[in-house]
């Protein structure tokens, strides 16, 4: 669905982006009190884990837990984890502006299914396509698989983002850098890569995170990062203290992280008065270069998609201890879909007021309320869902081991996630309309739902999608925190592979794919 | 207008977050007044089962008939189960912890949060195999043996010592897990018996000699199978249910128990502790572990998961699987082996996790 278009003058064309941020936009104005007081309630939520790790890292002094984090080893696992970081951050990217520029802006044929296709890996669960490229090739074990798997997995985070900007940017800029005499590259590299910026770097940064917080991937890779010397503490010696240390130390990475992408979002904000040339961009003739597209969109979708879904495939057929129990298939399947259905409603409805403001307003105490928000998604799911434990033993302990719960976890887990796609979204809002509203006399609260937020709406639309992608695949917090007797596909899946049983997992596996390809797929169609 | 309004949130989320960290400080001493059944009412037994679903269902369905009283179970992982409990504190809502193995139970037993059992029930199991505080007892007992692939090594030229994989002559040939429990367990055994010295110098030793890591010892078998490696550290157990899933013609994989006490051969437990706090559970809980020794529940672990049955008077049937009583095992105190976080600390200055 497309946005509605606003009236207006046409802005010029390669206009540079206004000094500071959206001129006339709420910049200077307070956030109202209408998302202020929500957003800082999302924020303390998703600070929890912060403030359980305090307790459990001091809980011996803090000489004890300086020992642990002052361990080389600390520095160690930081470098490891950093690499592999990096190295799939950048093969993300690479993966995902090409098949966002290829599918959006060229003459590619069958375009739009390759787009769709370049999406569904998002439904593949991370410890899924670890031991599918392990059961076939067994020496990937180590830095090498964990990156293949993690990338592949997750490159969508910023193809879509990218796709979507790419739809939105005002194609007249090109045309009159074009007319200007720069040919196409120095056009793509001047005027359109700067306005992907934001949308890659946004991407870039969820990618980041999920990297830090994994734990399957790297733990079927057997390659050591901070999730999984978390891990090992918690099991080793039951002992909370070091893990909770060693877990501040993923959460300072996350703020450095974070503060990173907002330096490189700079001053780009790309949202456009009026309509400008309405029509989209002229796709770009591929030319000679057509198979090498093709061949590249095609290896993508092989090595991310086919594979994994062929392994299990080959599982499904093969293994002796594959059992159709349909009735039981069914019934996680709808629980799943359930549990993941408030996940994604719950966090986005704590990401709406953070990604308003986000977008919105400028300033250290903006930033801060965003930053809140990331704070619990680079940590291992087991350490969220401990907090979690913790607060609910304590503070809540009716809605103990209840879904409420359950679903409150995944909102610190995965908000970041809807406030980057809320935040995108707004930006895209031209804020003058809200400043016509506001000059009209409407309250803040009637600007929010009349102007913003249906302007947003597609965009926080994609964002739950992909919100309830995920929450689909979590598998440590559900563990923990689910009522007792609930299963999840991911946890039914761990159950059987648990066993040893690859073919029983086999249909779980399948299922949960399948469903999650569902919304996966409704984001490769999605249109800004 | 900047400055405020940062001050501001900075403030308030600060304050926020204090606040029930503050409490928490504060609320540890008073929620220790009979706060356990504030619930109240509902009498069911809840089960924290670290054993996996699939191998325990169908004797935790025949518990609770045996019990009579409604019994819900609650499967994960052992150890993220124990910190789970761990977290819960006297608010717990577990009546029973079963676990695969007894560092967890240690865990929980160290933190007083078992309640001792009688001494009829305790008797039951060899006393190598419980509690020395009798506040756990051991279930099922899984021994530490050497998978081999036979095309690859003949039956007589398997070590019979974990000392000899490090010779020269098993370079690049051994696959072991080192994140595993029981391979964990193994290396405190080691250090329990041998010293700490003699055990780091094993552990450097077989880095030293190329040994393959895995991620589990499901992997580890899978890769002496598949002749990735000749020799494979794994529990006894793996390769009975292989046997019973693919048939053993199928499999190209023996196993070589080892003899003479070595620490190779360490004998763990699966058990169960009742936890202390959750009182109006209690009865039903030592009616279950009673029942989980009981001959049914025995017969069901050698015959099902092939492990050793650990109740006097019951044998495992399992076709191949030598008698407990032959077994040659290092005489230790399982209760011993809860200095697991040493042996972690010594596995990563070796490098090894």
């Amino acid at each position: 669905m497309a946005a509605p278009r606003p009236v207006g003058q046409p802005t010029a064309p390669a206009a540079p982006p206004p000094a500071e941020g959206f001129a006339g936009g709420g910049a200077d104005r307070r956030p109202p009190l209408v998302l202020l007081v929500p957003a800082c309630a999302a924020a303390l939520f998703a600070l929890l884990p912060l403030g359980y790790l305090a307790v459990r890292a001091l809980e011996r002094g803090p000489a004890f837990a300086w020992e642990v984090v002052a361990d080389e080893r600390t520095l160690d696992l930081l470098g490891r984890s950093l690499g592999l970081t990096a190295v799939v951050v950048a093969a993300c990217v690479i993966l995902g502006v090409s098949l966002a520029w290829l599918t959006v802006r060229t003459a590619l044929p069958g375009a739009r299914a390759w787009s769709v296709a370049a999406t569904l890996p998002l439904a593949v669960p991370s410890y899924v396509a670890a031991f599918t490229w392990l059961s076939a090739e067994p020496d990937l074990a180590g830095f090498g698989g964990a990156a293949l798997a993690l990338t592949l997995v997750s490159f969508p985070y910023v193809q879509l983002p990218v796709a979507a900007a790419l739809r939105g940017i005002d194609p007249a800029q090109e045309e009159a850098a074009r007319s200007l005499g720069h040919g196409p590259l120095r056009t793509f590299l001047r005027v359109t890569l700067p306005q992907l910026r934001p949308a890659a770097g946004g991407g870039a940064l969820l990618v980041a995170l999920y990297v830090l917080s994994d734990f399957g991937a790297v733990s079927l890779m057997r390659y050591d990062t901070f999730t999984r010397a978390i891990h090992t503490s918690y099991r080793a010696s039951f002992d909370r203290t070091p893990a909770a240390a060693l877990s501040v130390v993923l959460v300072v990475m996350t703020v450095a992280l974070v503060a990173a992408e907002a330096r490189t979002r700079g001053r780009a904000g790309h949202a456009r008065t009026g309509g400008g040339t309405a029509r989209p961009a002229a796709p770009v003739p591929l030319g000679r270069w057509k198979p090498l597209a093709l061949l590249w969109c095609g290896a993508v979708v092989a090595v991310a998609v086919a594979f994994p879904l062929g392994t299990l495939g080959y599982w499904l057929t093969v293994g002796s201890s594959a059992t159709w129990d349909l009735g039981g298939l069914t019934e996680t399947a709808w629980a799943t879909l359930g549990v993941a259905a408030a996940g994604a409603a719950l966090t986005t409805a704590l990401a709406l007021p953070v990604g308003v403001i986000a977008a919105r307003h400028k300033g250290r105490g903006a930033r801060l309320l965003e930053q809140a928000a990331y704070a619990g998604h680079a940590l291992p799911g087991i350490t969220v869902a401990l907090s979690l434990v913790f607060f609910a033993v304590r503070y809540a302990y009716p809605l103990y081991q209840r879904l409420p719960l359950l679903v409150g976890a995944y909102a610190v887990l995965f908000l970041p996630i809807a406030v980057a796609a809320t935040r995108a979204a707004v930006l895209q809002a031209p804020p003058v309309l809200e400043d016509v509203a506001r000059s009209l006399g409407r309250r803040p609260w009637q600007v929010l739902r009349e102007v913003t937020l249906p302007l947003a709406a597609p965009g926080v639309a994609a964002g739950a999608a992909l919100t309830f992608v995920v929450c689909m695949k979590e598998l440590p917090a559900t563990l923990l925190l689910r009522p007792t007797g609930m299963d999840t596909l991911a946890t039914r899946l761990w159950t059987e592979t648990g066993a040893g049983s690859f073919a029983a997992a086999a249909p779980y596996a399948a299922a949960l794919i399948l469903l999650a390809a569902v919304p996966s797929y409704l984001l490769g169609r999605h249109r800004t | 207008m900047r400055r405020p309004l940062a001050g501001r949130i900075t403030a308030l989320l600060a304050a926020g977050l204090l606040l029930p960290v503050l409490a928490a400080c504060g609320s540890d001493d008073d929620d220790n007044n009979g706060s356990g059944s504030a619930d109240g009412g509902d009498a069911a037994l809840v089960i924290y089962s670290g054993r996996n679903e699939k191998l325990v269902k169908p004797i935790l369905d025949k518990l609770e008939k045996a019990v009579g009283a409604e019994v819900e179970v609650r499967y994960g992982d052992s150890a993220e189960l124990a910190a789970q409990i761990l977290e819960e504190g006297d608010r717990t809502k577990a009546g029973l912890f079963f676990s695969q193995d007894a560092g967890a139970l240690g865990a929980l037993s160290q933190e007083g949060m078992l309640a001792k059992l009688p001494q009829t029930t305790l008797d039951k199991v060899d006393q190598a195999y419980r509690s020395g505080e009798g506040d756990w007892v051991g279930l099922s007992g899984r021994v530490r043996v050497i998978a081999y692939n036979p095309d690859q090594v003949a039956a007589d030229e398997v070590p019979d010592s974990v000392h000899d994989v490090v010779k020269p002559e098993w370079k690049d040939k051994v696959g072991f897990a080192p994140t595993n429990a029981s391979f964990q367990a193994f290396v405190t055994g080691m250090r329990v018996l041998e010293g700490d010295d003699a055990t780091r110098k094993w552990l450097e030793d077989l880095k030293a000699n190329g040994a393959k890591t895995y991620a589990h010892n499901l992997a580890t078998l899978d890769a002496v199978e598949a002749g990735e490696v000749s020799l494979g550290l794994v529990n006894h157990y793996y390769w009975y249910e292989r046997v019973a899933e693919k048939g053993e013609d199928k499999l190209d994989s023996k196993l070589h128990f080892l003899p003479g006490k070595d620490p190779g051969a360490l004998i763990n437990v699966a058990g169960a502790g009742i936890l202390a706090d959750n009182g109006e559970q209690r009865a039903t809980a030592q009616k279950a572990v009673d029942y989980l020794l009981s001959e049914e529940a025995q017969t069901y672990f050698a015959d099902t998961t092939k492990e050793y049955p650990l109740a006097a008077g019951v044998t495992s049937t399992v076709e191949g699987l030598p008698p407990f009583e032959s077994l040659e095992s290092p005489d230790i105190d399982l209760g011993k082996l809860e200095s697991l976080q040493e042996t972690l600390a010594m596995l990563q200055d070796v490098g090894l996790v």
